[in-house]
């Protein structure tokens, strides 16, 4: 398909995949936050979710997995593409309406996959060492325990904390961009778009860091 | 020889329809038969090769640029003119034509500059038909200013860059073309000869200026569009690769010069800031709508910052000479008279080489914004160049080579005398006279390029054998050793001074001598000291780097060794020219009052050169001029 | 008249990348300028260099350039690190030497960009861009009998939008500013001009595909965003003229 061959159009295939990505970080932070409810609150909310008939759960997975997988690799492949239209850098670098983060989406992106797997891998799979995994008191499997265990160490918070930097910085740059490229920006919204685009990125990274920090800090207890 | 410019014979308004009748036409299968080459991608050469292409000819143009929409055309700022009488102020093609007449001080043929003025109203709709933006009311329609030397408005204009967007119109029509396989396009290419075969024009000689190959084209008729020479006075406005020389080569294979003596002294440039300047910059004419020219009236004030020399000691000088036309005064008169200030000893900034052109009526009357959105960028370029507000404190301008109105001899069907030669826009000399009016140039190059030269080519190519030549031939091939033989010349005299510097010198004796006025004196100095730089120039230049590379000094070199010929050229006809009559000003010939002083009963005709050799004096061809249509009468602006 | 009275001079050093043509890898060579004052332009400092460089038997720099004034867009050069020179709105030929000081380095370097190969020293091709324009970059009407001018209104605010785009003159400083050498400030300035005008609507969506694939074709880089592209056009064209291009193509699809 033409489309998905040319700049503009694997473009905007990034941008709706990331703006769906996002969304689903921000609902997701949203259900996290039923953590702050203490331990029946998350584990209430885990339960509603895996209630959730199969094909649900598992359409609803694939999909995100396929939105990352379509996302990444076109990411890979844009950015080998524009390293190839540049042979050469110059000798004075001075950009100037470039930031730390625009220059670096492939690296945060990367970093973000690399915290993806290793997130999926600890609270989906639960494979990690270290975890408690043990049912609550109603019989249910307890989410606020192992959360709370993950996040007792220093390195596993840090993992998280680090991992959220990242992607504020990802989403820093990603949210108004998403804007420019489907094309809805114009002399009026850009100034608005862009720092729409920080603020939630800011939100989203004070959300979802502020979990870990709260129960390393011993903020939140069950 | 009297020359005959073929014009249509009966009544001037039904001229033009009539001999479009009268021209036969080529079969359309025929067309993709003939190749055609056009020189140049202005305003002229990017429409006619469009056209040309779009008809079906095979057409193969070229330019020295990297692209072909880099043409000096696109530094015409102001507008373009056109007949259209939308602002209901009493214009029509009979007034358009009218006022060229009269601006070009009688020395323009009256069935060209009618055919101008009538087909001015089909460019406008071409050029919106194309995508370009003019500027809008806000009703949506088309809107109109002044310019100089018209008392009614019909100049459109795309905010300060109309040349840019009219060049970008037809440099996409031309891409379209390019991409439809009928226009083959040659990038970085300089004509450096002309091909002449059995007295016809056959094909040109250029050289790749990335390879620095010499190449041969064959065509069955050749078209120049090559634009004007007052790169010859080094400091102009035209852009640094501007040059005489495609014209100029031409010319020495036998085609006519007309009018060399015609140049434009363009009033609102930025004046000149040292001597190690490359070129001077214009301002748009369209700054005298509502800008004021002055200088102070007494020598004491010349010190003083202009906003502290009171009302009454300033000298508005247009207004002051000029009652009805005022500010608005043609361009060789406005010129003119700067100048007097000047040599009156009250010219300001340095060198007292300048006048003021003062807004602060302007902003006072309509406030800073509206001359800021109709000015803008020219108060932005002017602070770029001069480090000065123009807002806050009056521009200062000097008069600057702007334009060539002489150019190669042609007849109505933009022929030269060489059959199968065409030349389009300021290079031929056609509809100026001996003066442009403002608005007028851009009106010109796409008249010929889009509605002129599609008609009048296929009059002469149906009585042409199609692809008739080929680039075998003895006279491609010898031409090519010409060629080559002046390059390894120049590269092998490895003198003392470079390129610049007998450039500078040439431009220097041309404006001290043959620029604004110009006497019997200052002329015949010229005409000993040119050839004398001339000779030293092919004994002494320095020129780096060889032939067969990407060499812009042996590109220079070339230029100004036809402008060291051409130079003479412009001086000799000057100097037979007994008259003053527009852009050429005799000190010899003015009245009392130092109004230019036209001879119509001795030089009522166009003055075509032909070229002898550089050891032997041209000879002059005489075109009588007729009027016919317009009173022969004493040009007046008061 | 002061500002025109002083003319204290000033020594510029110079690194200039030096290629012989395409072929050739380059390099930087160092030169040293006397005699500047701040009103040579930045061309007239070359001048006075090359000048120098003449007279002592070497070759000259070579630097495209033509009008001087700004508007021709031949000029090329990547002032330390900046098309132009980094000065707002203003090409590198009518960059001024005010804008130096004496005893200033300046590194010069043409326009770095797969799509634009080398032809020698800063001199670069650009024959890309007049691909892509070729690609689409009309309205396909033919010469004569086309309509009134007056024919089809056209809204002031629309016209005006459509001459912000339209006054690009394909330098190419977008391509050089642009961190992935990318052409959408440049394709993206003619989609919107012929988009927003009621003359090139019909063949928008045809004209932005064409443009957009012709763009690929030519080894130009992909957007993402950095809008440095806006701040390298002498012109001042504003991003959203991508925009607007990316939403022509999408609209393009349906």
């Amino acid at each position: 398909m033409e489309f998905l061959s040319t700049s503009i159009g694997r473009k905007i295939v990034m941008a709706v995949t990331g703006c769906c990505m996002v969304l689903f970080a921000i609902v997701h932070l949203l259900g996290n936050s039923s953590i702050f409810a203490g331990a029946g609150g998350i584990n209430a909310y885990a339960q509603h979710l895996h209630s959730l008939p199969l094909p649900i759960i598992m359409g609803f997975r694939l999909g995100l997995l396929a939105l990352l997988l379509v996302h990444v690799i076109f990411g890979i492949q844009l950015t080998i593409e524009n390293r190839a239209a540049t042979p050469q850098s110059y000798a004075v670098k001075a950009t100037r309406k470039a930031t730390f983060a625009s220059e670096n989406m492939i690296w945060t992106g990367l970093l973000l996959l690399a915290f993806i797997v290793y997130h999926l891998l600890q609270f989906t799979l639960r494979v990690t060492p270290g975890l408690t995994l043990t049912n609550d008191v109603t019989g249910h499997f307890d989410v606020f325990a192992m959360v709370a265990s993950s996040f007792s160490g220093f390195a596993g918070v840090g993992i998280y904390a680090a991992a959220m930097v990242v992607l504020f910085l990802h989403l820093f740059h990603g949210i108004q961009s998403f804007f420019q490229t489907i094309g809805w920006n114009n002399d009026c919204t850009q100034p608005v778009v862009t720092k729409i685009g920080n603020l939630v990125a800011l939100v989203v990274f004070l959300g979802f860091v502020a979990i870990p920090l709260s129960i390393f800090f011993g903020v939140l207890k069950g | 020889m009297i020359l005959d410019g073929k014009c249509p014979t009966g009544p001037i308004q039904q001229s033009w329809d009539k001999h479009c009748f009268d021209l036969k036409l080529v079969n359309p299968a025929n067309k993709r038969k003939y190749n055609v080459i056009v020189v140049g991608t202005g305003l002229a050469g990017g429409a006619a090769a469009a056209s040309l292409g779009e008809l079906g000819y095979n057409v193969q143009a070229f330019c020295y640029q990297d692209s072909p929409r880099r043409a000096h055309s696109i530094a015409a700022q102001g507008g373009i003119n056109a007949a259209k009488a939308y602002p209901n102020d009493g214009d029509s093609i009979y007034r358009l034509f009218y006022d060229t007449i009269k601006g070009g001080d009688f020395r323009a043929r009256e069935a060209d500059v009618w055919r101008l003025a009538q087909v001015s109203n089909n460019i406008i709709d071409q050029c919106v038909a194309q995508g370009v933006p003019f500027a809008r009311d806000y009703a949506g329609y088309l809107d109109n200013r002044s310019f100089g030397g018209a008392q009614v408005s019909r100049t459109f204009y795309a905010r300060g860059q109309t040349g840019q967007q009219l060049l970008l119109g037809a440099y996409s029509a031309l891409s379209r073309q390019i991409k439809a396989g009928t226009v083959t396009m040659y990038n970085r290419r300089e004509m450096l000869d002309l091909v002449v075969v059995d007295g016809v024009a056959k094909g040109i000689t250029v050289r790749n200026l990335v390879t620095g190959e010499i190449e041969s084209y064959a065509a069955d008729a050749v078209c120049l569009a090559t634009g004007g020479y007052v790169n010859v006075f080094y400091l102009s406005t035209n852009a640094m690769g501007c040059s005489v020389t495609a014209n100029w080569k031409a010319a020495k294979k036998g085609a006519f010069f007309a009018n060399p003596c015609y140049t434009q002294i363009h009033p609102t440039c930025i004046p000149q800031a040292g001597d190690y300047q490359s070129k001077l910059t214009l301002m748009s004419e369209s700054l005298r709508n509502d800008g004021r020219c002055w200088a102070p009236k007494k020598k004491e004030d010349l010190g003083k910052h202009p906003n502290e020399i009171p009302e009454e000691d300033r000298d508005y000088y247009l207004e002051r000479k000029y009652p009805s036309f005022g500010n608005l005064a043609p361009r060789d008169i406005a010129s003119r008279a700067a100048k007097e200030q000047c040599d009156d000893g009250r010219g300001v900034g340095p060198g007292g080489r300048g006048v003021y052109l003062d807004f602060s009526t302007a902003i006072k009357r309509v406030g800073a914004d509206t001359i800021k959105e109709r000015y803008g960028n020219l108060f932005e370029m002017y602070e770029k160049i001069t480090a000065e507000d123009g807002y806050k404190r009056p521009m200062r301008i000097y008069p600057a080579p702007h334009y060539a109105m002489g150019g190669l001899w042609v007849d109505y069907n933009l022929q030269s005398n060489i059959p199968g030669l065409f030349v389009l826009g300021e290079a031929n000399f056609s509809v100026h006279g001996a003066n442009r009016l403002g608005a007028s140039a851009l009106m010109q190059g796409l008249a010929d390029g889009y509605f002129v030269i599609p008609y009048t080519i296929g009059g002469y190519l149906v009585g042409v054998k199609p692809s008739g030549t080929s680039t075998e031939h003895a006279e491609f091939k010898k031409s090519v050793e010409d060629v080559n033989a002046e390059q390894n010349k120049l590269l092998s005299i490895n003198g003392k001074k470079t390129v610049s510097e007998f450039m500078r010198e040439l431009g220097g004796l041309m404006w001290e001598n043959c620029g604004m006025a110009r006497s019997k004196e200052s002329l015949e100095t010229n005409l000993k000291k040119i050839p004398a730089l001339r000779e030293e120039f092919w004994q002494n230049v320095k020129v780096t780097g060889t032939g067969a590379e990407f060499n812009q000094q042996l590109e220079n070199a070339g230029r100004t060794a036809d402008f060291l010929e051409f130079g003479e050229l412009l001086c000799r006809d000057a100097l037979h020219r007994e008259e003053s009559c527009g852009g050429h000003f005799r000190v010899e010939h003015q009245y009392d009052d130092g109004e230019a002083k036209r001879n119509d009963a001795d030089f009522c005709y166009v003055g075509a050169w032909e070229f002898k050799g550089n050891d032997k004096e041209p000879e002059l061809h005489k075109e009588p001029l007729k009027f016919e249509n317009v009173h022969l009468a004493v040009r007046s602006y008061k | 008249m002061s500002a025109h009275q002083d003319h204290n001079t000033m020594t510029i050093n110079l690194v200039v990348w030096r290629q012989k043509n395409a072929n050739d890898p380059g390099k930087f060579e160092n030169y040293t300028v006397n005699g500047i004052t701040e009103h040579h332009s930045f061309l007239e400092m070359l001048d006075v260099l090359n000048e120098d460089l003449i007279k002592a038997g070497k070759d000259p720099v070579a630097f495209d350039h033509d009008c001087r004034e700004g508007i021709c867009g031949m000029c090329s050069q990547v002032v330390n690190g900046m098309p132009h020179g980094g000065q707002e709105r203003t090409t590198v030929c009518q960059l001024h030497m005010r804008t130096f000081h004496d005893g200033d380095t300046i590194y010069i370097e043409p326009w770095r960009a797969k799509a634009f190969p080398i032809v020698k020293d800063l001199a670069v091709d650009r024959e890309a861009l007049d691909k892509i324009i070729q690609a689409g970059g009309y309205t396909s009407c033919h010469t004569g009998g086309v309509a009134d001018g007056n024919a089809i209104l056209i809204a002031k605010p629309i016209a005006d939008e459509a001459m912000d785009a339209a006054e690009c003159i394909g330098c190419g400083a977008c391509v050089a500013g642009c961190p992935n050498s990318a052409a959408m400030l440049f394709t993206g300035a003619k989609v919107s001009q012929l988009a927003l005008l009621p003359q090139g609507k019909l063949e928008a969506k045809q004209r932005v595909k064409n443009m957009v694939n012709t763009m690929k074709e030519c080894g130009f880089g992909n957007c993402t965003n950095h809008y440095e592209c806006q701040v390298a056009c002498p012109k001042g064209i504003n991003v959203k003229f991508i925009a607007r291009m990316n939403r022509e193509y999408l609209k393009a699809q349906f």
